[in-house]
């Protein structure tokens, strides 16, 4: 009965949703992409006489402080983020998914000490790690990575686990150990493919999240350092010159509005469309 | 449920444990001279003699991590590097920031989505279900920290209705430190409430679909009332869970926040031991918040198991 009406969640339509979603990632993929062949001025030229400029046809979105096109800036930046973002879900998913496939397969002490070692890394959101790895290691975009990729671990361990489990009940695990595969043979050839979906939709959200972190540690000039661009940074810049130039602070938190909005609509259509016993909304 | 309590409370011992382990690892093992990492390569080498010792630096690690957990047992946190106060009264001025600014958050946040993710789901696929879920996925794409520049914007640069940041102090009177809290928690609560409200409604949805409502509403009872006196109720036990997940967020919410209204919270110290390389306060607020996360997902688990004794069972197993 529920379910009927958690199907619209959102009041727009899964496949809409999916469509609205994938045409903003593409949208963001595309931009990162091109910024890493062609940009419309150098992000890193510094033009002191044209600082503050508004508007204009060979600069649609002005220049900052420092007179650098801010266009330029949020493209590379979308790049740099998508790069963070990527590594980090990658790290994520690269160890959290053995780890769960394994846990569910071995059972017993392993999967207690899986399940207790995510307890202690939940306890550490990416901030924090980001912090101790701040602290340790200096701040910097792969130490970025490295913080957000950790607190990704347990997420898809923990997923990929419950999944499997459910999965180890039925017949046609039965009749695959009945023949003698072993428990890493069935965990990648009958149980990997079967949650393929929900990790994939996981990872879209994970990526969202990824992206929301990065921004959040390079705000705070834990993340990409100048002079490179990015959107957390040009937004912990944007703030001192509230009074002068307040258009500095609303370009580049639209850019994240947008991405973050578009990953977070892919996610749930994906979600809706691959797999109708998770059909919840978020 | 002693049982329960029990096996419940051995993991939070040994989470504790963990991370504690894990912090001390990561600032005091690994960095392989802490004292030379504080001080920086231009240090002299009395200075560096002399934080080796009051670090306890020449004792074996597994006794310093022994010292400091038994320290910290006490309540004893060490003193900080660069203030040159003990790491407690550091540590308890600021948390007389960041905890009102937390709890008050949760607070707002759950205020404002529980109604709404009722309302959302007691008009399902109408136009105020549509309003709340297209406010709701907005407000899960915002990063708290650029909602809190917009805010700033608004209400300080343009209206100049309240302060840009900084803490007037609770000496200055409740008014104007809630004053100087408003904004800040407004920023924290908005993304949480925005998540919360997906939750609530979809909780709600679920429920409305069981067996015992339909009961409730053959037995005569209106719409409404079958609502508030049967679904909300049980409807609320994933979103105290949820809530228990966000306490986290929230608090590494609070690092950023703080950073943007300039509030002397723990979250803004954590940050400038950071830029200080003061590791002893690092390592303290570290855990602290850790602690503190692991804690608050603890009271959830027990809430959970208060709310709904089915649960207890599965519960162990997770």
């Amino acid at each position: 009965m529920a379910e009927a009406g958690l199907v619209r969640s959102g009041g727009l339509r899964a496949e809409r949703r999916l469509l609205l979603g994938a045409a903003m990632t593409g949208f963001f993929l595309a931009v990162a992409l091109l910024s890493t062949i062609w940009t419309p001025h150098d992000v890193t030229a510094i033009d002191i006489s044209a600082r503050f400029q508004g508007s204009s046809w060979q600069s649609w979105l002005g220049r900052d402080h420092f007179g650098r096109d801010m266009l330029s800036m949020i493209m590379v930046g979308a790049a740099n983020s998508l790069l963070v973002a990527l590594v980090a879900v990658g790290i994520g998913a690269g160890l959290g998914v053995p780890l769960g496939l394994l846990a569910a397969a071995r059972g017993g002490w392993l999967d207690e000490l899986v399940m207790r070692c995510s307890d202690v890394a939940f306890a550490f959101p990416a901030l924090l790690s980001a912090v101790m790895i701040t602290a340790l290691l200096g701040p910097g975009a792969v130490n970025s990575m490295i913080a957000i990729g950790i607190f990704n671990v347990p997420v898809f361990a923990r997923l990929t686990r419950g999944a499997a489990l459910s999965l180890w009940a039925r017949d046609f695990v039965a009749a695959a150990r009945a023949a003698g595969r072993g428990g890493i043979a069935i965990s990648l050839e009958h149980i990997l493919p079967n949650i393929a979906s929900v990790l994939i939709v996981q990872a879209t959200i994970q990526f969202a999240l990824a992206i929301l972190a990065e921004a959040g540690l390079s705000y705070l000039g834990l993340g990409t350092q100048p002079p490179q661009p990015s959107w957390g940074k040009m937004l912990n810049d944007a703030q001192t010159l509230l009074f002068t130039a307040p258009r500095l602070a609303i370009y580049p938190g639209l850019a994240i509005v947008f991405t973050v909005l578009g990953l977070n609509l892919l996610g749930d259509g994906l979600r809706d469309i691959l797999d109708p016993r998770l059909r919840r909304a978020r | 449920m002693s049982i329960f309590l029990a096996q419940r409370l051995t993991i939070l011992v040994f989470t504790l444990l963990a991370a504690s382990l894990v912090v001390f690892v990561v600032l005091e093992v690994l960095p392989g001279d802490p004292a030379a990492m504080m001080l920086g390569v231009n240090a002299q080498e009395d200075t560096l003699a002399a934080l080796r010792s009051q670090m306890g630096l020449d004792r074996p690690a597994w006794q310093r991590y022994l010292l400091w957990i038994a320290g910290l047992l006490q309540g004893d946190m060490g003193r900080s590097f660069t203030y040159d106060v003990p790491v407690r009264e550091l540590v308890a001025e600021r948390l007389a920031i960041s905890l009102p600014l937390a709890l008050l958050a949760m607070l707002l946040s759950a205020a404002l989505a529980i109604p709404l993710g009722v309302l959302a789901a007691a008009r399902r696929n109408g136009p105020g279900d549509l309003a709340i879920a297209v406010l709701a996925q907005v407000g899960i794409a915002v990063p708290n920290f650029w909602f809190a520049i917009l805010l700033v914007l608004l209400f300080s640069v343009t209206l100049g209705w309240l302060p840009a940041g900084g803490f007037a102090g609770w000496d200055a009177g409740i008014a104007k430190a809630l004053a100087s809290l408003l904004l800040p928690v407004v920023a924290l609560a908005l993304p949480q409430a925005a998540i919360l409200t997906r939750v609530t409604r979809s909780s709600v949805l679920e429920v409305l679909g069981e067996d015992y409502l339909r009961t409730a509403r053959a037995k005569g009872l209106s719409r409404r009332a079958a609502l508030w006196g049967h679904a909300v109720g049980n409807a609320l036990i994933p979103v105290v869970t949820i809530m228990g997940l966000q306490f986290s967020f929230l608090l590494a919410g609070t690092v950023i926040i703080e950073n943007v209204f300039y509030l002397p919270g723990l979250g803004r110290l954590l940050f400038q031991a950071i830029a200080q390389r003061d590791l002893i306060v690092v390592k303290d607020v570290v855990l602290l918040l850790a602690g503190a996360v692991v804690l608050v997902n603890f009271l959830v688990d027990l809430l959970y198991g208060v709310l709904d004794p089915r649960l207890r069972r599965s519960l162990r197993h997770g």
